[in-house]
């Protein structure tokens, strides 16, 4: 059963193995030129020494690091309860937009007025309204500053996600649906079971892409109070004069959303791959 | 022989498109009938109104003596009691072929997983498909997705099968295994409706062929008759575009 390639197959073989070696080596090349370049520029400019001192001071970052790691600790834990809030939420309204029936005109009628108005709200304005004028009510049982701003992420996202969800599942073809309900499946169970698994499949890169941009939105809070990584990092740019503390902050955010977009991207490459495969058939 | 299907004058319009007009179809236990006619001559939407698919505009559908038309019907019951089958397959592309045949089963019925599985599996064995259990359906090949579509139907072990054009979306060579399979069904006494452009294939299989025109069944008689000696000129001119077409 050893098949022995023909000369064809080698010629060929060896020609992709050379051309693959050339683009690394060209692909090193451009990078070391331009990165020289960079450097040198920046570091020629005749500001470098005092940029350098209060943007790069390794002190400085030793020093704040701590305070903006608690910081991006209360981010990190705000992240996850809000783009799980977000998810459930867009997801609930999204299959509320989908009912037909005159008994669910009001019930749609509300989800199109939230995803309508909520979309258009600045994120900002909403944390105003409910960081300060809820706990103005002085009602008993009022949640902290951390809920109510998290609250204000979970509705503002939760609109946009809906969408997304609505899009992927007007993409399913309609005939799976009555595939599914010619099985005797019930509308929930069709849902459930073949429409929605694809419609999530779909649109999962969108979604992640979200939770990216969540990511940076999640520290909007620290309006209302709270310290997170950011404003950590100011406090300690107050008490220095010292900008050293931002870089470190922006290095960890940057750090943090890594993991997130790379499983964002070989979510997106797995779906293309999968479409392509499919629409060979 | 009991009536399993009986459809009395059912209209179906599409806005000002009369699609069904007033036509009325009776199918015996076990009897194997074909709809031919035209292109757009409501095929298709007659399979769907007797599966529920589609709301009929007047008329009422029967089966085993039971109107399943009626207002207070829950159609999710009385498909499940009606097998149908696609031309475009429509099988679920995100499940295995295995996921695919016990979806209603393990759902719907309730049966427990394992033995959903041992049934599919069994049924997959008979039309040769049970190494292919575990793909997707995109890793097979049409006349397999088809066949695995058939299987989905028949594992609810419905009373009726109802088959829309199950070949036409196949390459010739692709056509004989479902063919086969269709035969071996009627072997056991499957009672089916099957739209269909195949007229030898109508031929050899039915126990009556409809001629569907203008809404209505035209002509309806053993495939002798109807594909043989058409009594009706409608009939004669189809089956004479067909011959020319090269498909009969
Ligand atoms: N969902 C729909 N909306 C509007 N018109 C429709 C719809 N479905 C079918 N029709 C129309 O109903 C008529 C009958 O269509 P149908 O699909 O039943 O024909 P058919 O006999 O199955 O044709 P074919 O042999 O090409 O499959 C056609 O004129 C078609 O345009
Ligand atoms: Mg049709």
């Amino acid at each position: 059963m050893t098949h022995t390639p023909s000369k064809y197959q080698l010629e060929r073989v060896a020609y992709r193995r050379s051309r693959a070696i050339r683009s690394a080596f060209v692909a090193a090349l451009s990078t070391l030129v331009l990165g020289t370049l960079l450097v040198v520029a920046i570091t020629g400019a005749p500001g470098w020494q005092r940029v350098k001192e209060t943007f790069f001071s390794a002190a400085a970052a030793r020093s704040s690091l701590p305070s903006i790691l608690d910081g991006l600790l209360l981010n990190l834990r705000l992240l996850v309860f809000c783009a799980a809030g977000a998810l459930v939420l867009g997801l609930l309204i999204a299959l509320l937009k989908t009912l037909r029936g005159a008994l669910f005109f009001p019930v749609r009628m509300l989800a199109n007025a939230y995803t309508y108005g909520f979309r258009g709200v600045p994120l900002i304005i909403l944390l105003y309204v409910l960081c300060f004028g809820v706990p103005g009510l002085r009602l008993s049982g009022t949640p902290s500053v951390l809920v109510l701003g998290g609250a204000a992420i979970v509705l503002t996202y939760g609109a946009f996600l809906a969408e997304v969800f609505r899009a992927g599942i007007e993409s399913v073809h309609p005939s799976q649906r009555a595939a599914a309900r010619s099985l005797g499946l019930t509308y929930w169970q069709a849902m459930r079971h073949v429409v929605l698994p694809q419609a999530v499949r779909r649109v999962a890169p969108p979604l992640l892409n979200d939770m990216v941009s969540m990511q940076k939105d999640v520290g909007l809070v620290s309006i209302g109070g709270v310290i997170d990584a950011v404003r950590a990092a100011q406090i300690e740019v107050a008490q220095t004069y010292n900008y050293t503390p931002y870089i470190v902050a922006g290095v960890l955010f940057v750090l943090l959303a890594v993991p997130v977009i790379a499983i964002t991207d070989w979510v997106t490459l797995r779906a293309a791959r999968r479409q392509s495969a499919g629409s060979t058939t | 022989m009991s009536v399993v299907l009986s459809c009395r004058e059912l209209r179906k319009t599409f806005g000002p498109n009369l699609v069904l007009d007033d036509l009325s179809l009776d199918v015996a236990e076990h009897e194997v009938v074909t709809l031919i006619g035209a292109s757009g001559s409501g095929k298709s939407t007659l399979l769907r109104c007797v599966n529920l698919l589609e709301d009929i505009d007047d008329g009422s559908v029967w089966l085993d003596g039971e109107h399943i038309t009626g207002p207070r019907v829950n159609p999710d019951l009385v498909r499940q009691r009606i097998g149908i089958v696609f031309q475009s397959f429509n099988l679920f592309p995100h499940m295995t072929v295995l996921d695919n045949i016990t979806l209603a089963p393990v759902r719907v019925h309730r049966t427990p997983a394992k033995e959903a599985a041992a049934r599919a599996l069994e049924l997959l064995a008979r039309v040769g498909l049970e190494a292919k259990a575990r793909e997707y359906p995109d890793r097979l090949s049409g006349g397999q997705q088809q066949r695995v579509a058939i299987v989905r139907a028949l594992v609810n072990q419905p009373r009726l099968l109802l088959l829309d054009e199950v070949t036409s979306a196949l390459d010739p060579e692709l056509v004989g295994e479902v063919l086969t399979m269709i035969r071996d069904l009627k072997g056991e006494g499957m009672t089916m409706v099957i739209a269909t452009h195949e007229m030898g294939f109508a031929r050899q299989v039915s126990d009556r062929v409809c001629f569907l025109h203008a809404g209505r069944v035209l002509e309806s008689g053993p495939p002798s008759q109807v594909l043989g000696e058409p009594a009706e000129p409608r009939t004669r001119q189809f089956l004479q575009r067909i011959i020319e077409a090269g498909r009969l």
